[in-house]
Order: structure tokens, then C-alpha cells, then sequence
């Protein structure tokens, strides 16, 4: 049935939206937690999407599949605070990769593209009530 | 004599089921905005519908592939959907598709008046 399929898919792009911006969450809530080494420093954290098609009658539709949640390998920033708690032997502290202006920018994207689908599945529960309502009145 | 209903009610209701479908292919293009390397696709609709009724049977069969959209701008991470398009896509689509149905209703008006001798 094509409807429910056509459900299916808005609500994969809604689910994979709510997973990015849950690593968004993350990424700015923990953005100024320092640590006391490179290993320990919080790395920002990305969702991996990919298409997966999927043919169930009719032409072929594609979901949205969220692959994985990678953590970014660019560079922590290290800070020379001896008088923090955490600060290793030599007076270091270790501060998140998280860029702030690209977490928010992604934000923004992530509810627009979640909104959007919102606006699709409504749209589509119109379409199918109406089909409903065929032959009546 | 009786009513022959396929050829009464028309082309409308291959036009309602590829509308249905066409409305996957668009929904699809936009849950998949953010998805790196994925290519837009959609229906030659007027196409589509003529091979549909040209076949014997009036069966709608769909095994014909969507076509890929070509982009008005070409993206970093190869994904070719562009959302204002797209949404104007669907939201047409979506009207037509009401379209389809006021016509198909209309005609099965016509039919129940017909059968009930008014």
C-alpha cells in the first residue's frame, strides 16, 4: 500500500533528524567540558545517513537510514590552565572539538528538514483521507 | 446492457495511482535532503500514464524506473535534491492528485444517477 509507505519514509527522515539533533544537543552541552587529557576531551559526535531503497510494489521509494554516529578526529583544543583541577602535569587542560557556529547551522538544518517532513505526512494523511471519502455524498 | 465501469470512469483512476506513487518518489527526494549522495528522482508523469493506458488490460504496471532529476546546482557531497523544488513537486502533486479524485467522485455521481433512474 502506497500510503503507509509513503508514512514510512517521512517518519525514517524524522527519525534520522532527531538523531542529529540529539548529537547536536551533545555536542553544545558538552563544548567547554574540559578534561585532563587528549584521550579523556569529548570529540563532537556526527550522524552517518544513507538511502536505502526500497521497492514494495509500484516504483522503488527510499528511507533514510541512519549508519552510524561517528566522533570527529579534528584536533582537540588544549588550554594552558595549571590553576584548573583537571590540568595534567604540565598545566594542561583539553577542551571538545565542537565548533559552536557549525552545531548551530546544523541545527537549524536538521528541525527545517524535520519540519519538512512533518509538512509531507500531513499532506499525505489528507491525500488518503480523502481517498476515503470517495463515492460518498 | 451493462455498465462498463473502466471505460466510464476513464483515465482517472490510473492518473489517482500514479499520482500515489509519483507522491513516494517526491517524498522520498525530501526525507532524503540530507542524505550524502543521493540523487533526486522523479515520474514523467504524461509519459507514465500513456504507456499505462495504452496496455492491454488497463493493468497499472509499474515496472518502469523513475528518472533521475538533473540539479540546477551541483553539491559538494553529490546529493542532487534541491527542497524548493521538490516541494513545489509535491504540493502540485498533491493538488492534482485532489484533481483526480473531484473528477473521479463526479463521475461516480453521475453513475449512481444513472443506475438509480433519477
Amino acid at each position: 500500500m502506497t500510503f503507509r509507505n509513503i508514512a514510512q519514509i517521512a517518519g525514517s527522515a524524522m527519525t534520522a533528524q532527531s538523531v542529529r539533533l540529539n548529537t547536536v544537543a551533545s555536542n553544545l552541552a558538552n563544548a567547554q567540558s574540559a578534561a585532563g587529557s587528549e584521550a579523556e576531551a569529548y570529540r563532537a559526535r556526527k550522524p552517518v545517513f544513507a538511502a536505502v531503497a526500497e521497492r514494495a510494489g509500484g516504483v522503488a521509494g527510499a528511507r533514510v537510514q541512519v549508519l552510524d554516529v561517528v566522533q570527529s578526529d579534528e584536533p582537540v583544543r588544549r588550554a594552558h590552565e595549571p590553576d584548573h583541577p583537571l590540568a595534567d602535569a604540565d598545566g594542561n587542560v583539553y577542551y571538545p572539538n565542537v565548533n559552536s557556529v557549525a552545531e548551530m547551522t546544523d541545527m537549524m538544518s536538521a528541525s527545517r528538514a524535520f519540519e519538512s517532513n512533518v509538512e509531507v505526512m500531513g499532506r499525505v494523511k489528507q491525500m488518503q483521507a480523502a481517498l476515503l471519502r470517495l463515492g460518498e455524498g | 446492457m451493462g455498465i462498463d465501469f473502466d471505460k466510464a470512469l476513464g483515465l482517472h483512476p490510473e492518473a489517482l495511482k500514479l499520482r500515489a506513487e509519483r507522491t513516494k518518489i517526491l517524498a522520498s527526494n525530501i526525507a532524503n535532503e540530507n542524505t550524502p549522495g543521493y540523487q533526486a528522482r522523479d515520474l514523467d508523469f504524461a509519459a507514465t500514464l500513456a504507456s499505462v493506458t495504452a496496455e492491454e488490460g488497463g493493468g497499472l504496471a509499474l515496472d518502469t524506473d523513475a528518472l533521475y532529476r538533473v540539479p540546477n546546482h551541483a553539491s559538494k557531497d553529490g546529493n542532487t535534491v534541491e527542497l524548493g523544488v521538490e516541494q513545489a513537486a509535491f504540493s502540485q502533486n498533491a493538488s492534482d492528485f485532489q484533481t483526480s479524485l473531484t473528477f473521479l467522485n463526479m463521475k461516480l455521481k453521475g453513475l449512481a444517477k444513472a443506475i438509480s433512474g433519477q
